[in-house]
């Protein structure tokens, strides 16, 4: 009789009561693909392998905490996840990029300390608390989707599923939401640039 | 005779993580719990 594979959601539902067995078949299934989609953006093995790693950490313990809701989309949840690491690797090394200093070269020609002085980080403090005030007078369904956006780094996809509405809906609200904003912005002739 | 331009992709099907670190990971999973009080957790990592 020929072993019928079982469907990841169950296999997700065998782990989080408990089967660790579950897991090894999960990660078996799909460790070829999720290490190939992170080798094909970092291009270093060990890395790689690194990321890998620090993904399925973070898939064990949220499934350990019941705190994921089975769709029947384990597989791309997982490459979400891989996916946001990728992007937090890439932004640690633009800040900590390896130089290597000889007579002729010296770091600091390149490097500059790029924070803000602490006029500008005024400024820029303002800039955001003000913004976030013309971002309250929008409509609802506008705001919503913007602050998704914008502030928690949703893609139109995820922003369409959790709202309930249509891909095209969404990126709708967020050009009407961006339209509006411009629109008070010049009527009340707010300076909003440093 | 015609060339054939077939694009390569960098990702095979045979990519594969270490065997060690699977293996860190089934066992990292075995070893951990997690408990929730209120609004916190506790992850345990046993022994």
């Amino acid at each position: 009789m020929a072993n019928i594979p079982l469907p990841d959601a169950l296999l997700v539902k065998n782990y989080v009561t408990g089967d660790e067995n579950a897991l090894s078949t999960l990660i078996d299934r799909h460790q070829s693909k999720i290490y190939g989609f992170i080798y094909s953006k970092i291009s270093d093995r060990d890395i790689s392998n690194d990321i890998f790693q620090d993904t399925f950490i973070k898939v064990i313990k949220t499934l350990k905490s019941r705190a994921y809701n089975e769709e029947g989309k384990f597989l791309p949840w997982v490459m979400r996840i891989a996916h946001n690491l990728i992007i937090d690797h890439y932004r640690k090394t633009k800040k900590m990029p390896m130089f290597r200093e000889t007579e002729e070269f010296s770091i600091f020609s390149i490097m500059s300390d790029d924070s803000l002085t602490i006029e500008n980080k005024i400024i820029h403090e303002q800039v955001e608390m003000d913004l976030k005030k013309l971002i309250e007078e929008l409509p609802a369904d506008q705001k919503e989707v913007l602050v998704m956006r914008m502030y928690q780094d949703m893609s139109f996809k995820e922003i369409s599923e959790i709202t309930g509405v249509s891909i095209n809906t969404a990126l709708g609200r967020m050009r009407y939401a961006l339209m509006n904003l411009r629109k008070v912005i010049d009527k009340h002739q707010i300076i909003l640039t440093n | 005779m015609a060339k054939i331009y077939s694009k390569k992709t960098l990702v095979t099907n045979t990519m594969k993580p270490r065997k060690e670190i699977v293996s860190f990971l089934l066992n990292y999973s075995k070893a951990l719990s997690i408990i929730k009080t209120k609004n916190i957790s506790f992850e345990i990592i046993a022994n």
